[in-house]
């Protein structure tokens, strides 16, 4: 199962190598993974997606993010509401008769920004949280997807 | 104040008096202050020893060791010695020289990202870039490295960070954020304890390093006693418990006793206390222990229900919390019957050997060690068949007297190990209890015993093989002794080439005389007992197996 998890770490240079390279040595899998300052700057905030097979690992995961000395605080945000989002570049190229259509349908459906277009070539950017984001994927692979970049989930706490 | 100056200040404010280490390019201005310092410097002939060394003199002394050793070879000749003690929780702080902050990360000469070498074998590691940064780092340093569940940081000292100048002052208190180990048990979870106990016919205590870095071997001496449950040691545990009291059921798991391992299995109570259910002690999973409840005392919040799920853990100083337990215990456990059983079980499986008046037994050389030093000596062991016998057959009676690769296992630990525990505790007999594999992994220590005249007694039960790795050969792989027989230098020789007393035992009747000797003399002795080449470790639980099945019971 996905879990999101997020570790407050302190903005040092490192600790983002000290967090990745305890998911390499205990072979946890990480889905994907974001950094950034917070309101706090001697504060980062890493979110993480983690698949866990089961508690058990899932605490393991916990407890060994919160052993590692620059780890401030690890909060499980899947247990409780919280708003997530992930944005999303996609360059895709508008190859069918009525791929302007279904491009209609996907800008209104999911608020989808044209960034740039140049001939039929054009850069979509979506902002959504998870369930938007399987929507998104799966609709345009109506359009011949040129390249693809996702930031990884943020999330946040009610 | 220049910053190596600042680093001795530093060492000196932590109350270092001995560092092991060796010297390089990366590291000679922090020499150059150390050449007036009041710390005594031990070179070995090899970073790895120094290491070793700074670890048993932290398991013999219960202080911090440190050890040095300069950029790129030396540190990364570092990494068995930091792994070992981070496997063990060990306290150690290793200083290690860097290239200049401007060339780090330009493959310079003698230069290895050793804090990322290190990221995943230390408690915590720092690379410091300014001197005006070391007094603080090296506060922390020694704080992380011996508080909560102890372990190794290293510090990465860039030649140039030696070389600054900065205001000296160090800090008086620390107080890191994000790091704040649990003391105090849940008085919740320690009622809740206590009613289990009460309750309980079949309790067994497990008992593992945790009890000997938390200073608690009296209270559980007092708890066991309360409670009227056996108590096991698990090999980092071994000398936490008097190993002549009756409640002592010796080593559980792998090679631990019979009695120890049924008792686990038939209990309906494991206590655990500092430990962290190694899969050497608990073999299959699934057949640990299983009708216990699981009571789970442990510093470190990872080791609690990482293999054995915990029915009530308690996150906590161990002796904290067996203080708080005794003096909330009413009852003890219903367990008259019980012992009656364990000691049933002691008279019918004891630990033996096929006694011999030709060849030599190793067991019976630990034994004579353990008879002529009143189990008072100190004795470290390499890794392998020589580990197991004197864990085995030395009856440890105090904590910090046993000193071992537990976790990591390796070979070549147990020499500088000694002479770290040698230095750390002036006076006392050190042991240690080699293979004639393992012995050649730091050899070239006798180089080291022989300048500062170390007293360290090396015993090498000589079989001529890499033994544990041929015993597992015989039993599992149609006796295809790929690898393990040794062709051996003439070990006596090498010793005296260093100017070490050696002497070479090959008949069970000199055993006696050769230990008196062996203690009689004082300074460094190796000794060579050519013992009976194929002698197996046993009872064994062959790997992956319940620990209820044994076999070699009464070999």
């Amino acid at each position: 199962m996905k879990h999101t998890i997020q570790a407050l770490v302190e903005n040092k240079f490192g600790v983002l190598a000290r967090v990745s390279s305890l998911f390499s040595a205990r072979g946890y899998n990480i889905d994907s993974l974001a950094v950034g300052t917070t309101e706090d700057s001697t504060i980062s905030c890493i979110t993480l997606v983690v698949n866990a097979e089961d508690e058990r690992i899932l605490e393991q995961i916990k407890k060994q993010l919160n052993k590692l000395i620059d780890v401030v605080t690890v909060i499980d945000l899947t247990k409780r509401e919280h708003i997530d989002r992930e944005l999303i570049l996609a360059k895709i190229v508008l190859n069918k008769k009525d791929s302007r259509r279904i491009l209609k349908e996907i800008k209104s459906k999911y608020g989808v920004r044209i960034v740039s277009e140049k001939n039929n070539v054009l850069v979509l950017e979506f902002v959504g949280d998870n369930r938007q984001t399987k929507g998104f994927l799966s609709e345009i692979e109506n359009f011949e997807i040129k390249q693809l970049v996702r930031t990884g989930r943020i999330a946040m706490g009610y | 104040m220049k910053g190596s100056e600042i680093i001795i200040e530093s060492l000196k404010r932590e109350k270092v008096e001995v560092i092991f280490g060796y010297p390089g390019g990366a590291l000679l201005p922090f020499f150059d202050c150390l050449y007036d310092a009041p710390i005594k410097f031990y070179l070995t002939r090899h970073e790895q020893a120094a290491a070793h060394a700074a670890d048993g003199y932290a398991r013999a002394s219960g202080k911090t060791g440190v050890c040095v050793a300069t950029s790129g070879p030396g540190a990364t000749n570092l990494v068995t010695g930091i792994t070992n003690a981070y496997m063990d929780s060990i306290p150690i702080v290793a200083l290690t020289g860097q290239v200049r902050t401007s060339l780090i990360g330009n493959d310079a000469f003698q230069e290895a990202d050793t804090t990322g070498i290190t990221r995943s074998i230390t408690k915590h590691n720092y690379l410091v870039k300014n001197t005006e940064d070391l007094a603080r780092v090296f506060k922390e340093a020694f704080y992380i490295a011996s508080s909560g569940r102890p372990g190794p940081v290293l510090v990465d000292l860039p030649v140039d960070v030696q070389m600054g100048e900065a205001e000296f002052s160090y800090p008086e208190n620390i107080s890191i954020r994000s790091y704040r180990p649990t003391y105090y048990g849940h008085p919740g979870q320690i009622k809740k304890a206590l009613r289990a106990i009460e309750k309980s016919k079949h309790p067994v205590i497990m008992a593992g390093g945790g009890v000997i870095t938390s200073g608690a071997s009296g209270r559980l001496f007092e708890f066991a006693k309360k409670i009227q449950a056996p108590v096991t040691t698990t090999l980092m545990g071994l000398g936490a418990y008097p190993a002549e009291d009756e409640l002592f059921l010796g080593m559980p798991g792998m090679h631990g006793t019979v009695y120890a391992n049924r008792a686990i299995t038939n209990s309906d109570l494991l206590i655990a206390i500092g430990c962290r259910f190694d899969d050497r002690v608990t073999g299959k999973l699934d057949a640990f222990a299983p009708q216990a409840k699981i009571i789970h005392i442990d510093i470190d919040p990872t080791s609690i229900s990482k293999n054995v799920k915990a029915d009530i853990p308690i996150v906590g100083d161990v002796g904290n919390i067996l203080g708080e337990m005794l003096e909330l215990i009413k009852k003890p456990a219903q367990s008259k019957e019980w012992l009656k059983e364990i000691e049933r079980n002691k008279k019918k499986y004891p630990l033996s050997y096929r006694k011999s008046s030709l060849r030599i037994k190793p067991q019976a050389v630990v034994e004579e060690i353990f008879s002529q030093t009143r189990g008072e000596a100190i004795i470290s062991t390499e890794v392998g068949q020589n580990q197991m016998w004197a864990a085995q057959f030395y009856k440890f009676k105090f904590p910090r007297t046993f000193i071992t690769s537990g976790g990591l296992g390796t070979m070549g630990f147990g020499f500088p190990a000694a002479i770290g525990a040698s230095i750390a505790c002036p006076g006392r007999l050190v042991f240690d209890i080699a293979g004639d594999g393992s012995i050649q992994m730091n050899i070239q220590e006798l180089a080291t015993v022989a300048t500062y005249k170390i007293p360290v007694k090396i015993i090498i039960l000589n079989n001529n093989y890499l033994g544990m790795v041929r015993q597992w050969q015989e039993l599992f792989y149609k006796k295809r002794y790929a690898a393990t027989p040794l062709d051996n230098p003439d070990f006596v020789k090498v010793a005296e080439g260093f100017g070490v007393k050696a002497m070479r035992i090959e008949k069970e009747k000199d055993i006696k005389k050769a230990i008196k000797e062996i203690i009689a003399h004082k300074g460094p002795v190796l000794a060579d007992f050519w013992i009976e080449e194929e002698e197996n470790v046993f009872p064994m639980v062959p790997a992956g197996a319940s620990i209820d099945r044994m076999i070699g019971e009464l070999a």
